[in-house]
């Protein structure tokens, strides 16, 4: 198993968001996390990369057989998550190669393997350019500088290709999102899957799911996982909204 | 004990001593007038407003030589501390320019050879408030060594010219260079000074360098504050610009010495000139980075612009002081200035204070002063992608000074620059 997360509580200021999560992933397999506005989604996210503010308040995840909650943001990184995030910040200054060659020398030294060399990163770059049809012009600006929101989610799956992680969290990669670039993000993360890797997709939104598709689908709802299944799900939850995925929890709660 | 009053002591009767020179009467009166302008108020102190907040008094409480011997340099010791840089070099062992240097159609040439010639009274200390600046008014009173560098009216200069400052510094010395750059009518010059210390004693310099962009020259002028600690630096640079010239200072103070004061005085005095001031500080352990310009629009139609980023971290002290003067009759004047500050410490601390006064009417002036932290967001972001904390502290540090840095004209003095705020920045983190 690749990600076993155990009973997951976590709270943000002394507010509960998380309320004991389940979730099981193996190597191979792609799952949605589906759920209104405010039911955790990307707390988990956060979580799960290790984001400042967020405190553990019980529950354990262990990625790849070790403590992932125990690691820092970095190392989690390094041990192969990778987290598409929902609004990839601006470093002025920061060429998006430079960024790109120190991150991945970093995650070769953490496993002592030598500096890649000048060609081939290049190589390497070039490649992955062309698979998730990331416009090289874009490779050598300032680190998402006065991109545009498509352009930003797009770097955000270029630099998944190029550090090829075990784990990949996107966190509703596809909002705001166009349908060519739509296409253009599904279309690289599906070149990206294989049975040594995983995907967990966060959405708001059926439709991506059309694209990449999932082995399973969770409703996240107030903190927990209220109910699972396949991407029929996802349809289900299309045609009828959340609303009657919330009846339950909160007659079970009181 | 030693005190202050010992050092000026010492200063006053060796200039005392030094009077009856062969130097020529208008050089004499200008020391003369210097001498006065110092001894009237001595050294400077908290108690002045332009020292509020730099005191210099603890730094000259050391047993000071005046001379430092020049036999104790390494001979061996060259310049080219800048990797890859292709440029004309100038080596000053203790102050002293010992090996002839030729560059076709710019002469370079010991100070105290040139200073003969009545020609240069029109430039020396010609514009440096010497009343108002005690330690300008020392160095012109008191300077021995120092070369002039001239480029010839149309003469581009084919490569940079980097001056570097060997010193001595096997017992504390005190020492004041002088540098005079001339850039006649239509030249171009790019010229870097930079630093490199012998010795662990404390060596307080007190610099002055002037330098004359002619009509329609342009002349690009490095200032490299790479340092070891024992390094003390007041550093006097005074800038007169003529007609429709170009000037552009980059002042970078890197962690090193433990005081440095840059005053940059830029005088406009002709229409339609155009002026650069870049400036980079980084501050580490007790030190102190103290930079006071002072921009003086006294014609039309001139563009000045100015921006100075630092970064401080442990219990390190910066001062910025950024005055813009714009004189009645200095109509559409564009002046700019702008000073930013990330205090990496919960220790540190900046004292900015940007300063414009404005007699004209009609012009555009703006000026504006930030102090930050570290945005954690773009931290997490890049810890996120495997990247550690100090390699993404040193990413996000040379994002910040990259506005600055990437001013820089010549591509291996940037990269220098750059390798060296790596290099001290993970030092220095808390």
């Amino acid at each position: 198993m690749l990600l076993d997360i155990k009973n997951l509580q976590a709270s943000v200021e002394n507010k509960q968001i998380l309320k004991g999560i389940n979730l099981q992933v193996n190597p191979g397999e792609v799952h949605a996390i589906m759920g209104p506005n405010g039911s955790g989604k990307s707390s988990l996210a956060s979580v799960l990369t290790g984001r400042q503010n967020y405190e553990v308040t019980g529950g354990e995840v262990s990625f790849d057989g070790r403590d992932l909650l125990d690691m820092s943001p970095e190392d989690r990184a390094r041990e192969g998550l990778f987290l598409a995030f929902q609004y990839p910040i601006e470093i002025p200054g920061v060429s998006n190669i430079n960024f790109l060659r120190t991150a991945l020398n970093e995650i070769r030294a953490y496993h002592n393997e030598p500096p890649i060399e000048a060609k081939e990163f290049l190589k390497l770059t070039r490649e992955k350019q062309k698979l998730v049809e990331f416009d090289a012009k874009l490779t050598n600006r300032s680190l998402n500088e006065g991109f545009s929101g498509g352009e930003k989610k797009r770097n955000e799956i270029f630099q998944l290709a190029m550090l090829n992680p075990k784990l990949s969290i996107l966190d509703e990669t596809d909002s705001g999102l166009d349908i060519d670039a739509l296409r253009i993000v599904s279309n690289g993360v599906n070149k990206l899957r294989s049975d040594k890797n995983a995907f967990i997709v966060i959405t708001h939104y059926q439709r991506l799911l059309e694209y990449i598709v999932p082995d399973f689908v969770h409703v996240l709802y107030d903190g927990k996982i209220v109910k699972s299944g396949t991407k029929e799900l996802a349809l289900e939850l299309e045609e009828k909204g959340y609303d009657w995925i919330k009846e339950p929890v909160t007659t079970a709660s009181v | 004990m030693i005190t202050t009053t010992s050092l000026y002591d010492q200063l006053t009767s060796l200039y005392k001593e030094k009077r009856n020179d062969t130097e020529s009467a208008w050089l004499s009166n200008l020391r003369e007038d210097a001498f006065k302008a110092f001894t009237r108020n001595g050294f400077p102190t908290t108690k002045q407003e332009d020292w509020r907040f730099t005191n210099i008094a603890p730094f000259l409480k050391e047993d000071f030589l005046l001379h430092p011997g020049e036999a104790s340099l390494h001979s061996s010791k060259k310049a080219g501390s800048i990797p890859q840089f292709d440029a004309h070099e100038i080596v000053l062992k203790n102050g002293m320019l010992n090996e002839d240097v030729t560059i076709p159609g710019i002469s370079i040439s010991p100070l105290r050879t040139a200073l003969k010639d009545e020609r240069f009274k029109s430039y020396l200390s010609k514009h440096i408030p010497l009343n108002a600046q005690p330690m300008a008014a020392l160095n012109t009173a008191m300077f021995e060594h120092g070369i002039v560098i001239e480029a010839d009216k149309n003469i581009i200069a084919d490569k940079p010219i980097h001056v570097t400052y060997i010193y001595n510094a096997a017992e504390p010395v005190f020492v004041q260079p002088r540098l005079l750059i001339i850039a006649n009518k239509s030249s171009k010059l790019q010229v870097v000074e930079s630093l490199l210390i012998m010795g662990e004693s404390p060596i307080f310099i007190n610099s002055v360098t002037e330098c004359y962009v002619a009509e329609n020259a342009q002349a690009d002028h490095y200032v490299l504050q790479v340092t070891p600690p024992n390094v003390r630096w007041v550093n006097f640079n005074q800038t007169i610009q003529s007609a429709d010239s170009l000037y552009n200072n980059y002042t970078y103070t890197l962690p090193g010495g433990l005081l440095f004061r840059n005053n940059i005085h830029l005088d406009l005095n002709g229409t339609n000139t155009e002026s650069h001031l870049y400036g980079l500080y980084l501050t580490g352990p007790g030190q102190l980075t103290d930079n006071h310009t002072c921009v003086n629009h006294l014609n039309p139609n001139c563009f000045s612009n100015e921006l100075y980023k630092g970064v401080l971290m442990r219990d390190s002290r910066a001062v910025f002081n950024g005055k813009i003067f714009v004189q009645q009759d200095a109509q559409k004047t564009n002046a700019f200035q702008q000073n930013n500050n990330m205090l990496l410490s919960n220790n540190a601390i900046i004292d900015s204070k940007p300063q414009l006064e404005i007699f004209a009417d009609d012009v555009k002036c703006s000026h504006g002063s930030t102090v930050g932290n570290f945005n954690d967001e773009a931290l997490f972001y890049l810890k996120a992608r495997g990247i550690g904390d100090v390699a993404a502290r040193n990413l996000l540090v040379n994002a910040f000074a990259f506005d600055v840095t990437n001013k820089i004209q010549v591509p291996a003095v940037q990269e220098y620059v750059e390798k060296i705020i790596t290099q001290k920045m993970a030092e220095a983190y808390d």
